[in-house]
């Protein structure tokens, strides 16, 4: 449904441009759900907004442990915003734990509201707490709200048919009802979505809603609550807008590129943290012509991908770091045979198992280089959750253009954040092109393209066309096995050359801030919001700071080179050891300063702020504070 | 002449194919006496018989000398990467179901480095054909113990034996849940040409594995019950109905005593014999014939189990088309989402 957004400042309440909320509870606590509602009301009411989710591996960790807290950071405006914020300004912590793990981030003097309730012994000492935080005084310096959630929403539950268990579990709809009305938003979209979601079991559903309405009444109505906030909606660009994750739209992007190209799609994947989201909705869009495999694992995956290219279909597998690390040799037969593959890595901390939950962006060099012999593959890395959606267009674009795998770096980061996303047009998308072997045009199944290098895609079923490829050398001419030293040099140097050849396609890289100055701060992938909200603030400090982001890695935009060389410095934050920097640093001979960030964590605006402090020469070393 | 393809529709006029269509213009580069010679000429005597069209078939294959068959069969053809075919083969097969798709792999390729993608392509009865050829030895990387070598082979990798048990491929087939296996033999071509028939016009995962004589590496390893002279009286022919008998004259038969299975010289008549029956759907029968091994028993041949399941490919594909006739494939909606506001 729409909404039309009308003024919403009412009387008694203090107006803010912009909040940043986290909630913290136990992973069985429900924090992930009270989170994504808030931020549905808060994106249907106007704001514009960025989430961070961070959630433990485990799926239930000990109750009541430090390792089982899970957090949903969201920060929303009135004005344009790029990131979930730095610091909280309001905390909902649901046990003692999540107090523990979370109260360092929030600003002095926020406001932080407590489940008294489970501030118990028990509690108190799987959290490490030797006396009670509550009573020590030790939060003095925070605007501290004890409510006892569990007895109050046990109370409003009283006569359902529902164990204590039961009634345990509907405390997030009464934190998420008080935390509603503390920020001045109606109830609406989360009793709509309620209904939709319990709608089968009146009993959990009457329990959900009886307790959003406590938790918003006792806001209402108790002595204990002094002050409210509003936040108008920004002022953003008209148009209809939605909320969007990076891995939804990663998946729209794709049975959009699906349709504009006119093939069906076939996605393949080994479920993965933290792609298989990805999956799960591709496997929900059978209407459409998708086609979803869960394979047996990550190489069966890529393999099967691959098959489906072979056979002429729009070839999808998608994964996560490791997972990357098992499709190289998959990866590589797609190179040599030339078939169109796109390969989605939703990157995790690593390296192997990791931190499966948590961001990084260190594949950047396995999607590069990790796999053997001399094999180019075309990169690309959306800047944001809605970009995602581009992206994946853009990847089937070039993968069906120039006959290659394309590689897609998302990250975790932008998986699982979202943000309001402006709904496109589906008829101003231009289509997405490619050119099936026809006997007018080519006589075999390996006559390239001479602008694109592209061989011809011949596909089983055209007659007279029948031909075997296979992960052995070819010869240039015919396609046929060959192991000539010539031939070898020569299919090598077209391979690099093909992948080079993208760069037509290319747009030039913008930059936001001074054309020419002290600094440059270049990204990639996730960080987008960090860096671009950075560049702004050094800005309006009167620093000479410009910022740029690369969204095609391999290749990079034809003038990336030129832009380099317009600034007196460069910096590259990246989650990661250094690895865009090694590139550009290769390719450019540019002495690019790295900033690095491996804390499986998105950067905060202040970091990278205090680094370019350093690099102006207004402060001394940069040191993080984890 | 015409026919049918693979989705039931009449094509119009075809030519009658014969095998010389199916000899690709590439020089065959096995080994002179390999057995792969047989398989490949019987494998050319069969598809023309299966009346689809040559740009219809897909040979795919992994690494090892079996592997490089796709290159001599002139349909399209994919040499993919080592144990890899049979996940391949699943993703092309269930992107285009209308496809017939054959799977050629050895023992090492589709045993050891890809057993994994064997077990699964078989549990998922993905309409395909796979030819394992089963040599006992690794051939292309010039003579290492296989996963089916018998233990104590003494080979390049194994100087005082290999200490390793073999894995039966047949029983690895029944046990994944094929739903057609069987076994010939590279010299006896005129049943391997009706195996290889039977097995292409099963509708399922059809898994044949081929003894085949590696004769660098391993001459001689079925030799001593399927040679010409001696495989009459060492080699059982499995037959549908029919009770098991073997012999120049058919004069031995096989009983079975309890789980047992026995010889039985010169029988007086058919019903002390066990029958054969290949569409059971427990896999006890078939378990216990794949256990028969020579110098104890004769070595069975044949089909030992055949029965009809639904296939993943159609059940995919089945599913796309439920999905289409119940909701309205409506991009735009799905884009916008459950929840839209509009900023005016």
């Amino acid at each position: 449904m729409t909404t039309e957004i009308e003024s919403p400042l009412s009387e008694g309440v203090t107006t803010r441009d912009r909040v940043t909320i986290r909630f913290a509870g136990d992973s069985g606590d429900g924090m992930q759900l009270t989170g994504t509602q808030f931020t549905r009301t808060t994106a249907v009411y106007g704001n514009d907004l960025a989430t961070l989710p961070d959630y433990p591996a485990e799926i239930r960790a000990p109750t009541g442990s430090l390792p089982g807290v899970s957090g949903f950071q969201l920060s929303f405006s009135s004005n344009d915003i790029h990131t979930p914020g730095d610091n909280p300004d309001a905390l909902v912590a649901m046990n003692p734990a999540a107090l523990k793990t979370n109260l360092r981030d929030l600003i002095p003097g926020g406001l932080l509201v407590v489940d008294d309730g489970e501030f118990n012994s028990t509690n108190l000492r799987k959290a490490g707490y030797e006396n009670n935080p509550l009573e020590d005084g030790s939060l003095s310096s925070y605007r501290l709200l004890r409510i006892d959630i569990t007895k109050n929403n046990a109370d409003a539950l009283d006569g359902l048919d529902l164990g204590a268990k039961e009634r345990f579990r509907s405390r997030n709809f009464y934190a998420l009802g008080l935390v509603l009305w503390l920020f001045s938003r109606p109830m609406d979209t989360v009793v709509r979505w309620a209904t939709e979601k319990f709608g089968r079991n009146p009993v959990v559903l009457e329990a959900n809603l009886r307790a959003l309405r406590a938790g918003n009444a006792f806001g209402e109505t108790s002595e204990l609550v002094h002050e409210r906030y509003e936040v108008p909606p920004a002022d953003v660009e008209p148009g209809i807008y939605r909320h969007i994750s990076g891995n939804e739209a990663t998946a729209l992007g794709f049975v959009t590129a699906s349709h504009l190209a006119g093939l069906p799609l076939f996605y393949a994947s080994y479920p993965i943290t933290p792609a298989s989201d990805v999956l799960h909705e591709l496997a929900s869009f059978k209407r459409f012509g998708v086609k979803t495999m869960q394979a047996e694992d990550e190489i069966s995956a890529v393999c099967a991908a691959i098959g489906a290219s072979y056979a002429g279909q729009m070839a999808l597998t998608g994964t996560s770091g490791p997972g990357l690390a098992l499709k190289s040799e998959g990866l590589n037969l797609a190179v040599m045979a030339e078939l169109p593959l796109v390969i989605l890595n939703v990157q995790r901390a690593g390296p192997s198992t990791g931190m499966p939950t948590k961001t990084e962006q260190a594949d950047l060099l396995q999607a590069m280089y990790g796999r053997n012999g001399d094999s180019p593959v075309a990169i690309i890395a959306p800047s944001t959750p809605g970009d995602c959606f581009w992206m994946a267009i853009e990847a089937f674009r070039i993968a069906l253009k120039y006959m290659v795998p394309v590689i897609i770096l998302s990250d975790g980061y932008l998986a699982n954040g979202s943000q309001p996303w402006s709904i496109p047009k589906l008829a101003e998308i231009p289509p997405v092109l490619w050119r099936q072997a026809d006997h007018e045009t080519v006589s075999h199944a390996y006559e390239r393209d001479p602008d694109t290098l592209a061989r011809a895609w011949a596909i089983p079923g055209q007659a007279g066309f029948e031909h075997r490829v296979g992960g052995l050398e070819k010869s240039y001419e015919t396609g046929d096995i060959n192991y000539e030293p010539g031939n070898h040099h020569k299919m090598t140097l077209t391979r690099a050359e093909r992948v080079a050849r993208i760069a037509d396609d290319v747009p030039d890289i913008e930059v936001v801030g001074p054309q020419e100055g002290d600094l440059l701060l270049l990204g990639w992938g996730g960080t987008y919001g960090s860096i671009t909200s950075a560049g702004e603030r050094a800005r309006a400090e009167g620093k000479s700071v410009a910022s740029a982001h690369i969204r095609h890695l391999n290749p990079f935009p034809s003038n990336l080179g030129e832009v380099l060389s317009r600034y007196d410095k460069v910096m590259i934050p990246e989650l990661n050891n250094g690895q865009l920097s090694v590139l550009i640093r290769s390719q450019f001979l540019v002495d690019a300063i790295p900033f690095n960030k491996i804390a499986g964590q998105p950067f905060k605006i202040t970091e990278i702020l205090g680094k370019i402090d350093e690099i102006l020469g207004l402060a001394g070393p940069y040191e993080f504070e984890f | 002449m015409t026919a049918a393809n693979s989705n039931g529709v009449l094509d119009e006029e075809i030519p009658l194919l014969t095998r010389k269509d199916f000899v690709s213009d590439q020089e065959v580069r096995w080994c002179p006496g390999c057995g792969d010679y047989s398989i490949l000429a019987q494998m050319q005597k069969t598809l023309p018989g299966l009346k689809i069209p040559r740009e219809e078939i897909v040979f795919v294959s992994g690494i090892g000398c079996s592997s490089r068959f796709p290159y001599y069969v002139n349909t399209y053809g994919f040499h993919t990467i080592h144990g890899r075919a049979p996940a391949i083969a699943t993703g092309l097969k269930t992107a285009r179901p209308e496809l017939t798709v054959f799977v050629i792999t050895g023992d090492g390729d589709g045993l050891s480095i890809g057993g994994n993608h064997l077990m699964h392509l078989l549990r998922r009865n993905v309409d395909v054909t796979v030819v394992l050829f089963n040599n006992r030895i690794y051939g292309l990387t010039k003579g290492q113990y296989s996963p089916t070598s018998p233990i104590g082979k003494v080979t390049k990798s194994a100087p005082m034996g290999t200490t390793e048990n073999p894995l039966d491929p047949i029983k690895l087939a029944l046990a994944a849940g094929a739903t057609f296996v069987a076994r010939s033999v590279d010299r006896d071509t005129k049943h391997l040409e009706a195996t290889l028939s039977t097995a292409a016009q099963h509708k399922g995962a059809a898994f044949v594995e081929v003894f085949q004589n590696c004769n660098i590496y391993n001459d001689g390893a079925f030799a001593s019950f399927a040679d010409k002279d001696v495989r009459q009286d060492r080699m059982v022919y499995l037959e549908n109905g029919k009770p098991l008998r073997y012999g120049s004259n058919l004069e031995h038969g096989i009983r079975l005593n309890g789980f047992q299975p026995e010889v039985v010289e010169s029988p007086t008549n058919d019903n002390e014999l066990l029958v054969h029956d290949t569409n059971r759907e427990d896999i006890a029968l078939p378990m216990i014939l794949s256990g028969m091994n020579y110098p104890d028993f004769p070595v069975p041949l044949g089909v030992f189990r055949q029965v009809e399941r639904d296939t993943y490919d159609g059940l995919v594909a089945e599913q796309v088309g439920v999905a289409r006739d119940s909701a309205e494939a409506d991009l735009e909606a799905l884009i916008a989402g459950p929840e839209t506001w509009n900023v005016l």
